[in-house]
């Protein structure tokens, strides 16, 4: 089935470093931002979403095969970086979907810009700090139970990193550094960015896995609450990582709410 | 040579079952274990031993800092160097050191040394570390620009001391629009500041580049030698020839009347299962962005659990075969370290006397026969090998202020 999207890899430079873009599929814009923990070339749910739109997965600055702009500090200077992409490539009414991490660098992006683009999905977003509970601290914990802990079931993470190569544990360390820089303090949230959602008309469809770990579910309500036009989806028996261990759930979704008008 | 005595302080009054038990001795195994009855006992004791180590005649009392853990009681090296600053009289009061990148506000650390110095009429040595992975998360500092924080605070502490106020500073990690403390060293230029620590060489670089003496911290004779030829490459290459005074040695050492009760009590250097700064998960030890990059790819498989630790874990007896533990009556003890001295050629040499449960008697026993009988006798030893400490290589305080090389000497002015 993946086999029939074609992805090509580009890398724009942006701000003065590289950034490393994958682009498959065609149709709407969807721009694809992945996790904290980075995001394997390839997953199902990318090729999916290409099958019925034009899908745009970048790896975020200093992330993976991108190159680490040394002067990069927050995330907002991460979601200024995909805005300058996007504007390069002249794509305009582009639809965010945000995972975990990326969910709230696409919180941002819409905040920045609160009628630039056609719908924002928030899956598991970190960016808000939790009413109830705290985002779990990956800095105490080791390079695989930090994974382990996104996911519901066991056998979701190991179809997807099936025994992790030394290679794959470098790569979350960098993605590990790459969250200190950006994210250290406050730990994963921003403290301004819930007062100003409020301006973003982007009708926004924020989505949790009822066994997530990593971000309490009631930070997925204090997006509702903090955005002018969204509503929440819970999945059942499904942890943070919604787009590895649901592909096909969450790509139904993306599509259905993309699509609607 | 300068001969300095060192105890982290351990705060051994706690049920050593829990911290088995929970698998960590750091970071995370609750405080809930600590007792400030014992603590303020233990305190008072350590301070009552510094006061005799001086009375006796101890060169220098090195003090450092730790976080979170039972293996050190000291949470700030600064308090106890005020303390000493007032009740000791003679000793050096040696920082190694005050871990620059956990502070937010090195302004503050500049006038807190300045005071120490002043109070101790010109005792300070100021030593700096970047402060071990497990203290940034300690105190919510951010590993990532651990290195950078450290040369960052390290430059602006040097301006502080050696340029009058008021001045800006507009740095990376620090900024500060008026700088311009009322408390200045007492020591000129500045106090000697001398950097500790264990494997990093880039550090090691950085502290040859500066020109200022490097304490390796127990590390094994070869280990020593190595990080002592990349100290020498990189004095080198910025035009001076390294000696002793530019590298010290700590070194664990416990004296005793009998070699029994000194290889008895030496076994407490073990007291944390053989990990100096305690049982600890290894990401605590090494965040990402803290270590580096360069030792990655070694670390991520030691971290899940599928290398062994790369420091190694040598058992007390190696340790002793190895010279990294050195134990037993005054004349067993100088022969030892008489072979140590030969073999590494240090001018700075602090030993670490006493750790974990060792009983009050027994630490100043231990104390007195170091002082009284061990130091004198490493030292007389050192003087027929040539190694000199800082003051009598009368080594400049940084390589600024170097007299023997020209261009520096230019660059200065």
């Amino acid at each position: 089935m993946s086999g029939s999207v074609t992805w090509n890899e580009t890398t724009p430079t942006i701000a003065g470093s590289k950034l490393h873009l994958m682009r498959g599929g065609s149709g709407r814009a969807v721009l694809v931002l992945h996790h904290d923990i980075g995001t394997p070339e390839r997953l199902p749910f990318y090729d999916t979403l290409a099958r019925s739109f034009d899908v745009l997965v970048p790896h975020h600055p200093g992330w993976g095969k991108s190159e680490r702009p040394q002067w990069l500090r927050s995330v907002r200077d991460i979601a200024a970086i995909h805005s300058w992409m996007l504007s390069d490539l002249g794509l305009s009414d582009v639809s965010l979907v945000g995972l975990g991490f990326g969910g709230w660098i696409a919180a941002e992006m819409a905040s920045q810009a609160p009628n630039a683009y056609r719908k924002l999905v928030l899956v598991g977003a970190m960016g808000i700090k939790p009413p109830q509970g705290d985002i779990a601290d990956q800095a105490i914990v080791s390079y695989l139970d930090y994974p382990h802990a996104g996911f519901h079931d066991r056998a979701a993470f190991t179809r997807v990193y099936g025994d992790v190569s030394t290679d794959q544990l470098e790569q979350w360390d960098i993605c590990r550094e790459m969250v200190f820089r950006t994210a250290w303090k406050p730990y994963m949230y921003s403290q301004t960015l819930p007062h100003l959602l409020g301006g973003v008309k982007t009708p926004a469809l924020v989505v949790w896995g009822d066994d997530d770990q990593h971000v309490p579910k009631s930070a997925g309500d204090a997006y509702v609450k903090a955005l002018r036009n969204a509503r929440l989806e819970t999945l059942a028996a499904c942890g943070h990582y919604v787009d590895m261990e649901k592909p096909d759930e969450l790509a139904r979704l993306v599509s259905t709410f993309v699509n609607a008008n | 040579m300068h001969l300095m005595y060192f105890t982290e302080q351990p705060m051994a009054a706690y049920d050593a079952k829990e911290g088995l038990n929970y698998g960590a001795t750091a970071l995370t195994f609750s405080n809930k274990h600590y007792d400030p009855v014992a603590a303020s006992r233990l305190y008072n004791e350590f301070l009552e031993e510094y006061i005799m180590a001086d009375e006796w005649g101890v060169d220098g009392i090195m003090l450092n800092e730790h976080h979170n853990a039972p293996f050190c009681m000291q949470a700030r090296t600064n308090v106890f160097g005020a303390i000493l600053a007032a009740v000791t009289k003679n000793a050096k009061i040696v920082f190694l050191g005050n871990p620059l990148p956990l502070s937010d506000n090195p302004v503050q650390l500049a006038e807190e040394i300045a005071m120490i110095d002043m109070i101790s009429k010109g005792r300070v040595v100021s030593g700096f570390v970047r402060g071990g992975g497990q203290e940034q998360l300690a105190n919510g500092v951010n590993p990532a620009y651990n290195r950078e924080r450290f040369v960052e605070a390290h430059d602006l502490i040097t301006k502080i001391w050696t340029e009058p106020g008021p001045f800006r500073w507009e740095g990376t990690h620090y900024q500060h629009r008026v700088v311009n403390p009322w408390a200045v060293p007492l020591q000129k230029p500045y106090p000697r500041v001398w950097i500790p620590g264990v494997l990093s060489r880039e550090t090691v670089i950085w502290t040859a580049q500066q020109r200022y003496p490097y304490i390796a911290l127990n590390t094994a004779i070869d280990a020593t030698k190595t990080i002592w030829d990349t100290y020498s490459k990189a004095a080198k290459d910025v035009g001076y020839e390294a000696g002793p005074e530019n590298f010290g040695y700590l070194i664990r050492v416990h004296v005793q009347d009998t070699e029994e009760k000194a290889m008895q009590n030496a076994r407490q250097f073990m007291w944390m299962q053989g990990e100096f700064t305690g049982l600890a998960h290894p990401v605590w030890a090494n965040p990402s962005g803290y270590f580096s990059p360069s030792g990655r790819r070694g670390f991520v498989e030691f971290a899940v659990g599928r290398a062994k630790n790369p420091r190694g874990q040598p058992s007390f007896e190696e340790q002793v075969h190895d010279t990294m533990i050195v134990a037993g009556t005054p004349d067993q003890v100088i022969k030892r370290l008489k072979y140590l001295i030969e073999h590494t050629r240090p001018g700075i040499m602090g030993l670490w006397g006493n750790d974990g449960t060792v009983s009050a008697v027994d630490r100043r026993r231990c104390i007195e026969l170091l002082v009284k009988e061990v130091m004198p006798a490493v030292k007389e030893h050192g003087k027929t090998l040539g190694l000199k400490d800082p003051w009598e290589a009368n080594a400049p305080v940084h390589l600024r202020y170097s007299t023997d090389i020209p261009v520096q000497r230019a660059a200065a002015e």
